[in-house]
């Protein structure tokens, strides 16, 4: 919207006394560095301006968590230890879905920003694309961290203890998870063009894999070819951490924890901690790099 | 106006071929089938001001975009400001500025944040960016709108803006792709008013492209590119002398039977042109009373107009810059165009 239409006469020229010189730089670590900074600083800035976005963002893992954990509760809550409550069972998946929208939709702002022209703007920067990708995906990933932690600030009301040790761990987590889901949109806005073929294709991927996360639902007694789904899924290696993460600092006898929380297995052998997370690292850092070489080859 | 140090000037030598900005040989780009640019050659000299003019779809934004090292050419060479854009493509980014046609900025920014963005992109030195960016917001007028966000401003202010930004890391070499397209022409003078000014400023070489006559006359020298190929090249006053006649532009009762009397009883070749019998002959004030008495035909109205580039281009092509945009051409540029967003 234009506020100004009429263009003002070129205005007498400021005291000059010499032109300031600037020699650009060489390309080199430093100035890749840099360059990443400003993408991701940008990415902050857009998130501080967009307060319609960071709310609305937060409806769906509230509408998760309350409507549909006290609703399914009544239910669910028969097949749970006395003291667990279904929302706090469900919890930890509500916590990664708030990062999960958030985190596609940062990465989508490619689509829009190749629409919009200003794409080109970074494509045309003497600068490496990598400094480009890498920039992007880390402003993605603390733009969606931040989200996440407001949900986190609910853990009170789904009776979780607001220990540090536990906020300090789940943050971590999620700063992995979102960075690896954010190295995905990038890499799918490498190719696609269109933000509502972008928007469009990401939902359909992402509802399955919220849904086969296991971030709903216990990961034990399921029927063969769930299972086999749920262990595809790199959601499952994050929410099974961040179940185990929560779980470990309730009151809940073994048997319970044992029962709500048993771990990923694979035929029976327990993937342990380290293995789940580095899985989402792996997959986060094979889907930057595929991204950082599509946006190598163009122009 | 600024007074440039001894030692400024000389870093802003480009390196090289000294005394020339941008050298092109036999340059050419195919796609597919299309021939966009067909092997041209020209040089443009440090501080020169150089226009690309053409109807839309002659391959200017081609030969532009193949400059700024955006696209490869198929064949031949190109190098700016000393550095070959296909071998050297970081280098020669690093030492050009590049405003394009359509809009590059992120309109839910600031202005100034813009600039920022772009500084740190291209590694202005953190002490300069200050300085550098209160200069060139000042130079195109924006410094009390920098605080604002661009998308509250009108399209002139987002073309200067844009313009300014080009010039944030002293580059050489400023690429303006039809830098006043889709603006209402008060816009487009005061854009002019700022790139002139800009010329005595900045010691900086300028290319452009455009397809409206009167942006050239700003030019120091012209290039008519006409199917991809370039079909003149010197300064505006030059080709205009080469032309050398007066243009004439009469209004009749019958067209056809008008042109025919005068192929006929003058020997001068005429055509319809923006609704007008159109023909070129010397010294047009003397021949107009010769035209009212021998011509049987009735006329309405008469023009004489010096020559303009208008005549230029028309007596290099054929035809004028308007008549080419009525046909396909237009038509023509938008599937070069899909072609090419469907590589990006």
């Amino acid at each position: 919207m234009a506020t100004t239409t009429t263009e003002p006469a070129a205005p007498a020229p400021p005291d000059l006394s010499s032109l300031i010189r600037v020699a650009v730089p060489e390309r080199g670590l430093r100035q890749d560095l840099r360059a990443a900074g400003i993408v991701w600083r940008r990415e902050l800035i857009r998130f501080r301006t967009d307060r319609l976005r960071a709310v609305t963002s937060l409806i769906q893992p509230v509408l998760f968590l309350f409507v549909l954990g006290t609703g399914l509760g009544s239910l669910a809550g028969h097949g749970l230890p006395d003291g667990i409550n279904f929302r706090t069972f469900i919890y930890p998946g509500v916590v990664a879905m708030g990062v999960l929208f958030t985190s596609i939709f940062s990465a989508g702002s490619i689509v829009w920003d190749r629409e919009f022209g200003f794409l080109r703007e970074m494509l045309v920067a003497p600068v490496n694309r990598a400094a480009i990708v890498v920039g992007k995906c880390a402003g993605g990933a603390t733009v969606a961290t931040f989200q996440g932690i407001i949900v986190l600030a609910l853990a009170g009301l789904a009776g979780v203890p607001y220990n540090p040790i536990l906020i300090i761990t789940l943050i971590g987590e999620l700063l992995l998870l979102s960075f690896t889901l954010t190295a995905f949109g990038v890499m799918m806005a490498a190719r696609i063009k269109q933000f509502q073929a972008f928007m469009a294709l990401t939902q359909m991927l992402v509802m399955p894999l919220f849904f086969l996360s296991g971030a709903l639902y216990p990961l034990s007694g399921l029927p063969a070819w769930l299972t086999v789904l749920t262990r595809i899924d790199p959601l499952t290696y994050i929410v099974d951490p961040m179940r185990r993460a929560v779980f470990s600092h309730l009151n809940i006898s073994p048997a319970a924890l044992h029962q709500l929380a048993p771990g990923v297995s694979w035929g029976g052998w327990t993937v342990p901690l380290g293995l789940s997370l580095g899985i989402v690292a792996i997959m986060g850092l094979v889907m930057i790099s595929i991204a950082i070489a599509e946006f190598n080859k163009t122009e | 106006m600024a007074v440039q140090t001894g030692d400024a000037a000389s870093a802003r030598e480009v390196p090289g071929r000294r005394g020339t900005a941008i050298t092109v040989s036999q340059l050419t780009k195919k796609y597919g089938e299309i021939e966009a640019v067909r092997g041209i050659d020209f040089e443009v000299a440090v501080g020169e001001t150089f226009g690309f003019l053409g109807p839309n779809g002659a391959g200017k934004s081609t030969t532009i975009s193949i400059l700024c090292t955006l696209i490869k050419p198929t064949s031949g060479q190109a190098v700016v400001a000393g550095h070959d854009v296909v071998r050297e493509r970081d280098t020669v980014r690093r030492n050009i500025g590049l405003v394009f046609q359509d809009t590059t900025l992120d309109t839910y920014l600031t202005a100034e944040q813009n600039l920022r963005f772009h500084a740190d992109l291209y590694g202005v030195p953190r002490a300069a960016v200050a300085p550098r960016m209160r200069q060139v917001l000042d130079m195109v007028g924006l410094w009390d709108r920098r605080e604002s966000l661009v998308r509250t401003y009108s399209g002139g202010m987002q073309r200067r803006l844009e313009i300014a930004r080009g010039l944030l890391h002293a580059p050489h070499v400023l690429f303006l792709d039809e830098p006043t397209v889709g603006l209402d022409p008060q816009t487009r003078s005061s854009i002019w008013a700022y790139i002139n000014e800009l010329k005595q400023r900045e010691d900086i070489t300028i290319f452009l492209t455009t397809h409206y006559m009167d942006e050239a006359e700003h030019c120091d020298r012209i290039a008519i590119i006409d199917h991809g190929k370039i079909v003149a090249i010197d300064t505006p006053e030059a080709l205009k002398a080469s032309v050398g006649k007066d243009r004439v532009q009469i209004s009749t009762s019958d067209d056809e039977k008008a042109i025919a009397e005068l192929a006929d009883r003058f020997g001068l070749e005429a055509a319809v042109h923006e609704g007008l019998v159109t023909f070129s002959v010397e010294s047009g004030e003397q021949f107009v009373p010769r035209l009212f008495a021998d011509l049987d035909v009735s006329i309405r109205s008469v023009s004489v107009a010096r020559p303009s580039l208008d005549d230029v281009f028309m007596s290099y092509t054929g035809r004028t810059i308007r008549d080419t945009e009525a046909t396909g051409a237009d038509a023509n540029r938008a599937m070069v165009q899909r072609f090419r967003a469907g590589r990006r």
